[in-house]
């Protein structure tokens, strides 16, 4: 009796808990028809720096991935499935997003994670979820994301990569016998873009003179200069992102440079763009996934233009914007083949999924999980050129989507 | 040829240096004179050039907003300090930075909110479009321009310090605020004046520099880090100090920019923490002060 007295409060705490997950696993088992009645909702991790310099275009990114996720509620879902978005703010830091991904896969038990706006970074995200076991679709781009060692049955990726984005950019600029000076953020990104420009540089017979790495995030440019100038290069190629890219252009432009050669980078930028204005980025060629103006040809740019522009006060969507967009909706098309979200039967609709989402035919290539889409090359336009608010581009050229596109399969290390 | 590109890379590192003494010398006063390190110095800096913007598009003219936005966002430096930091004056030290650290993310909030993240466009004023032949090579007109406002600034700085009553009460308090109130001096009204030049000054660091970086809610993030570097080389609430480390910073980066680039942002932070070895103080601080 006393002994039983003693332990009484033990005793009873461990029942308390072991009736609980009795009461927790009936719940479960003896009424499944509640588990059905409220079907459970499709959630999808979306990590993005929405602070810092990169903002504007995650802010974009989510904008157009909620457009995504709302059609196809507003389409009948799945199984009557809702889809819901978890944004998550990474700050553009490797550490936060990884933490943030692993508390949206633990605690949200999100299905997939899609997101990440930095080479690096989506290399951080893409660790954590293919430890996991959760699909990723990453947006930005990458070409290592591409590679054998960072490739998994779980990664995809939606974005352009730097490969196939400066061999569409270099073509429509460089000339045999040209000289380039490169100015390139010192990371991931510009290192990338910098390694496929030289690479194409070479098959065209361009030479560069010089290559300035600049620290991410520099505020001042113009120390980098006089060394550029002494170069005499045709063409100033600019592999940065963000407000990197607005800064920097501004401040080479300021300096009087842009009479002296002509500037290119591997990506323009709709957002530095309307944030610097016409004038700086005048005549700058640069690539892109995806600009508004395509809806004069591409009906499914039109479709998506008007979507979100009805849901946006009459905004037109960005080239990263439509990442978000691409991305979401292929992921919840083939998840509507899929007839779930099994991670498996997924896996298996993406790869065989032939979508034309916002901007033409896409697919996802077996090996790599690398998208076949189109290269768009565009040019800044002139002020006065411009036809209305948004008009800011012209395009040079796009490069109908195919794998000669891309690197081989084996080159990137798949077996073959 | 190499002679010309050394020149070059010098000039450049003066016109760094003198963007960096305008973006720190607001912080550096506040600091010396007030004892608060304010951290939302990133923040009004930016208001600063949004400031500018909203009055050069209303009035249509560069030079309105160059006189105006520093003195409206110094009205509000004067708001700040009488409603939030004077509560905290002889409390801890750490009251006042966890204040202006708040302080700062409501103000980039607040721009976000009105102005939408996204960024605007500042363009240089039309006068001072293009760049002059210095025989070394072409230098942009507006930061030449830049100069000349930084050195105007601090003349009129040194000979309201030096050469009036009111520099006199300033430098005193400066230095020991007790002897001046027992003196019957009003310190309070002093430092909430002082408060509201420095913030004033921050202001028109961002103006200037709108149209040379991208006007965004985030422009002042890095500046706090660069105003930073330049007080602690000078010596904590040193104007001397201000204006030599600006300078020297300006030409470490732009030299290491010339054979490292990619360590340009770095070789500042080195600087910082070589002097903190060397001269904790600062190179222009008097020992003892700015712990």
């Amino acid at each position: 009796m006393t002994e039983r007295k003693t332990t009484r409060y033990t005793l009873s705490r461990r029942h308390m808990t072991a009736a609980l997950g009795a009461a927790a696993g009936l719940g479960v088992i003896g009424m499944p028809w509640v588990a059905r009645a409220q079907a459970e909702t499709i959630r999808i991790g979306f990590p993005t720096p929405l602070t810092g310099p990169f903002g504007a275009e995650a802010k974009d990114q989510v904008k157009s991935a909620e457009l995504a996720v709302k059609q196809f509620n507003d389409a009948g879902e799945l199984n009557g499935r809702k889809a819901e978005l978890f944004v998550r703010d990474d700050k553009l830091n490797a550490g936060e997003a990884a933490t943030r991904t692993l508390e949206l896969i633990e605690k949200d038990k999100v299905h997939a994670v899609v997101g990440a706006l930095s080479a690096a970074i989506q290399l951080a995200v893409n660790e954590v979820t293919r430890a996991r076991g959760v699909l990723y679709i990453s947006i930005s781009q990458s070409d290592s994301i591409n590679e054998v060692k960072d490739s998994s049955r779980f990664t995809f990726h939606e974005a352009l990569n730097p490969h196939m984005t400066t061999a569409a950019v270099v073509k429509q600029t460089f000339k045999k016998g040209m000289k380039i000076a490169y100015l390139v953020a010192d990371y991931a990104y510009g290192h990338e873009m910098l390694r496929g420009c030289k690479r194409a540089q070479t098959a065209i017979g361009a030479e560069s003179v010089v290559e300035i790495l600049h620290p991410f995030g520099a505020p001042d440019y113009s120390t980098f200069f006089p060394r550029i100038n002494a170069a005499k290069p045709d063409i100033l190629c600019i592999c940065n992102f963000g407000r990197d890219q607005a800064n920097s252009i501004k401040q080479a432009v300021e300096f009087g440079m842009k009479q002296q050669m002509k500037f290119v980078v591997p990506v323009l930028l709709h957002n530095q763009r309307l944030a610097v204005g016409p004038d700086a980025f005048e005549g700058v060629i640069g690539g892109a996934n995806y600009y508004w103006g395509l809806e004069d040809t591409i009906p499914s740019a039109k479709a998506f233009n008007d979507a979100f522009r009805a849901a946006n006060n009459g905004a037109a969507p960005t080239d990263y914007g439509a990442y978000g967009y691409t991305a979401v909706r292929s992921l919840l098309q083939a998840m509507t083949i899929a007839g779930g979200t099994e991670t498996d039967k997924v896996i298996t609709a993406l790869e065989n999924l032939k979508y034309d989402i916002a901007k033409g035919p896409q697919s996802y290539r077996k090996c790599d999980h690398q998208s076949i889409q189109s290269v768009l090359v565009l040019e800044s336009k002139k002020k006065s050129d411009m036809k209305n608010d948004v008009d800011f581009f012209r395009v040079v050229a796009s490069d109908v989507g195919s794998e000669a596109l891309l690197r081989t399969c084996s080159e990137l290390g798949f077996p073959a | 040829m190499d002679a010309q590109l050394v020149a070059m890379q010098l000039l450049s590192g003066v016109s760094l240096g003198a963007v960096l003494i305008m973006t720190a010398l607001g912080f550096t006063i506040i600091f010396g004179m007030l004892r608060v390190v304010n951290f939302a110095h990133g923040a009004l800096f930016m208001i600063g050039a949004y400031a500018g913007l909203f009055i050069a598009e209303r009035t249509g003219s560069f030079w309105w907003a160059l006189l105006l936005a520093p003195i409206g966002v110094g009205v509000l430096g004067l708001v700040i300090e009488r409603l939030l930091i004077r509560p905290l004056y002889g409390r801890s030290p750490d009251d006042p930075i966890l204040l202006t650290f708040g302080l700062g993310y409501v103000l980039v909030e607040g721009v976000r909110m009105l102005f939408g993240s996204d960024g605007v466009p500042f363009s240089t004023p039309p006068a001072l479009v293009g760049v002059v032949n210095l025989g070394i090579g072409f230098f942009p007109l507006y930061r030449l321009f830049v100069i000349g406002v930084v050195v105007f600034i601090l003349v009129l700085l040194w000979l309201a310090l030096e050469k009036t009553k009111f520099g006199l009460v300033v430098r005193a308090g400066a230095r020991d605020p007790q002897i001046m109130q027992v003196l019957g001096v009003d310190i309070r009204r002093l430092w909430l004046i002082i408060f509201g030049i420095g913030i004033g000054l921050t202001a028109l660091g961002g103006l200037l520099a709108a149209p040379m970086r991208s006007v965004s809610p985030e422009m002042g993030t890095i500046v706090l880090a660069e105003a930073f570097v330049v007080t602690v080389v000078g010596g904590m609430g040193s104007l001397i100090g201000a204006v030599a480390a600006g300078l020297l910073v300006g030409i470490v980066v732009s030299m290491t920019s010339l054979f490292a680039p990619e360590m340009a942002t770095i070789a500042m932070f080195a600087l910082m923490a070589l002097v903190l070895l060397i001269r904790p103080q600062g190179l222009f601080g008097r020992a003892g002060q700015g712990a």
